[in-house]
């Protein structure tokens, strides 16, 4: 047994009831049950490598640990392969819990410089991986097809239909935001 | 009924950095009697890890944008990528089935004069493959198999998972993919990572390449523990860029050198049905662009004209 002295208060966020609420409807009925058992955090190819632990991030998003949550680095290197989705006992979505949380640090200026510039190619090209030098082109030809596919590539107004929901959205802001806060 | 033609949904990996997979296709379509229609206008499907990890609502009103397009013209789509597949046909059922953001994403929809309707449904290639062209009829049409040739499989995660919702197949010993891939006649290689992730997904690829790598790397050497293959076949774009163009980052990140040769699944096939490799360009796959090397054909049993 340890003795008392030796032990440090353990200091805790202000848990965030509605994050948790938030939780609870992303991470399927079932999110409560989670027991820590750590079946998605032994199944998951990020988690081996990373100092990622999906089971740590679902218990301290259930304890309304917003902030800790959403500032966490590695909450990034999550490839969504949803096999902790597939193999928890207890039902929970750990993979939409995780996205959901993105969602919210996102919406709270946690976003990266290269995540930040793929969504930008999005809303100005229409894709996030764009056809963008002669190279591509000549590349399509070489395979016996047209030089532009028929998509947002050859047809500006698709680009215009992205960048009017953008705006619709509020997506816009959120990515160009974050730019200027970076120079 | 079942669908004869299906709008064909590129994406952005396929017609823009790997097209010998949008030309293999159309072959191997055209040869099983399936009609692809051009998805005129159609964008970034978008990229479910990446924009789903920003902003759900902007993510599912991108997709139904897309999916619209299919509406209104009243053909099922195909696309032969599994992020695509993960984005269209996850925003598809979650619009079916989540009336709050459905409302959201229709609101979103109508500053550009569209609706989404929810009356089309999402094939993945493997789909059409499997269930509307058959194995039988594919089998038929095998006229170069690939005999005595060790194929490994990169099945990728988002055709089948999470499992309970797409109901395709089982995600810890999947076999839709494996049978459709020995039609080829090459015989089959299990390894022990099989089923993980090639790493480039959620966004991580973007994030951290070095991160995605490894997972990338841990395949391959589980691989080679298994005694190594002539070929790794995977259903779709992104992992077959992680896979193919990864051994080139692998030998500058890590220094360390694989080679293998990385196929889609149609590109199996259009080589399986008979056509030739230049036909739909398989030497351009970017590894052996970056460094100008070919595929290793003997091994592959493909004669080809060195020129
Ligand atoms: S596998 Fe499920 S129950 Fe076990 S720790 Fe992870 S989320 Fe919780
Ligand atoms: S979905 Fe994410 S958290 Fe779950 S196993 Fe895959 S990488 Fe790990």
């Amino acid at each position: 047994m340890t003795s008392a002295e030796e032990k440090t208060a353990i200091e805790i966020d202000t848990p965030d009831d509605s994050f948790v609420q938030m939780i609870k409807k992303t991470g399927g009925p079932n999110v409560q049950n989670c027991y820590q058992c750590g079946t998605c955090s032994g199944s998951c190819p990020a988690g081996s490598r990373t100092n990622y632990l999906v089971r740590l991030i679902i218990r301290k998003a259930l304890l309304g640990l917003k902030e800790q949550c959403i500032s966490s680095p590695e909450l990034w290197y999550c490839t969504t392969c949803y096999t902790c989705t597939d193999r928890c006992p207890q039902d929970v979505k750990p993979t939409d819990v995780i996205k959901a949380i993105r969602n919210v640090a996102v919406a709270e200026g946690y976003m990266l410089v290269p995540h930040q510039k793929t969504a930008l190619k999005v809303l100005e090209a229409g894709h996030a991986v764009p056809l963008e030098k002669e190279m591509w082109e000549n590349l399509r030809e070489k395979v016996g097809l047209e030089r532009v596919p028929p998509n947002a590539s050859r047809y500006p107004e698709a680009i215009e239909e992205i960048k009017k929901i953008a705006k619709k959205t509020g997506f816009d802001k959120l990515v160009a935001e974050k730019e200027t806060q970076e120079e | 009924m079942a669908p004869k033609s299906f709008y064909h949904f590129l994406g952005c990996i396929i017609p823009h950095r790997y097209p010998s997979i949008e030309s293999a296709v159309k072959l191997v379509f055209k040869d099983l009697g399936l009609g692809l229609l051009d998805m005129e206008g159609a964008t970034c499907c978008p990229a479910p890890g990446v924009f789903g990890s920003f902003d759900r609502v902007t993510w599912a009103t991108i997709a139904a944008r897309n999916l619209t397009i299919a509406e209104a013209g009243g053909h099922p789509i195909t696309t032969g990528c599994n992020g695509c597949f993960a984005s269209l046909w996850d925003a598809n059922h979650e619009l079916k089935h989540d009336d709050e953001l459905r409302d959201a994403v229709n609101e979103n929809l109508a500053v550009i004069d569209r609706e989404f309707k929810g009356t089309i449904e999402v094939w993945h290639y493997v789909d059409a493959l499997y269930q509307l062209a058959g194995l039988d009829k594919i089998r038929e049409k095998v006229t170069r198999p690939f005999d005595g040739v060790r194929m490994a499989l990169h099945p990728g995660c988002h055709w089948m998972r999470p499992k309970l919702i797409k109901q395709k197949d089982d995600s810890e010993r999947p076999r839709i993919f494996r049978e459709l891939c020995e039609t080829s006649g090459a015989t089959y290689v299990p390894y022990k990572d099989e089923l993980i992730c090639c790493g480039a997904g959620g966004a991580v690829r973007t994030a951290d390449v070095k991160i995605a790598l490894e997972f990338t790397k841990q395949k391959f050497d589980s691989l080679l523990e298994a005694g190594g293959a002539d070929v790794i076949v995977t259903p779709c774009p992104f992992c077959e860029l992680q896979l193919d163009l990864g051994q080139v980052e692998i030998q500058k990140h890590f220094d360390e050198e694989y080679t293998f040769d990385v196929m889609h699944v149609v590109e199996l096939l259009a080589l399986a049905f008979g056509h030739e490799p230049d036909e739909f360009g398989l030497a351009t796959h970017l590894q052996y662009m970056q460094r100008k090397s070919t595929p290793a054909w003997e091994k592959l049993g493909i004669k080809v004209e060195e020129s």
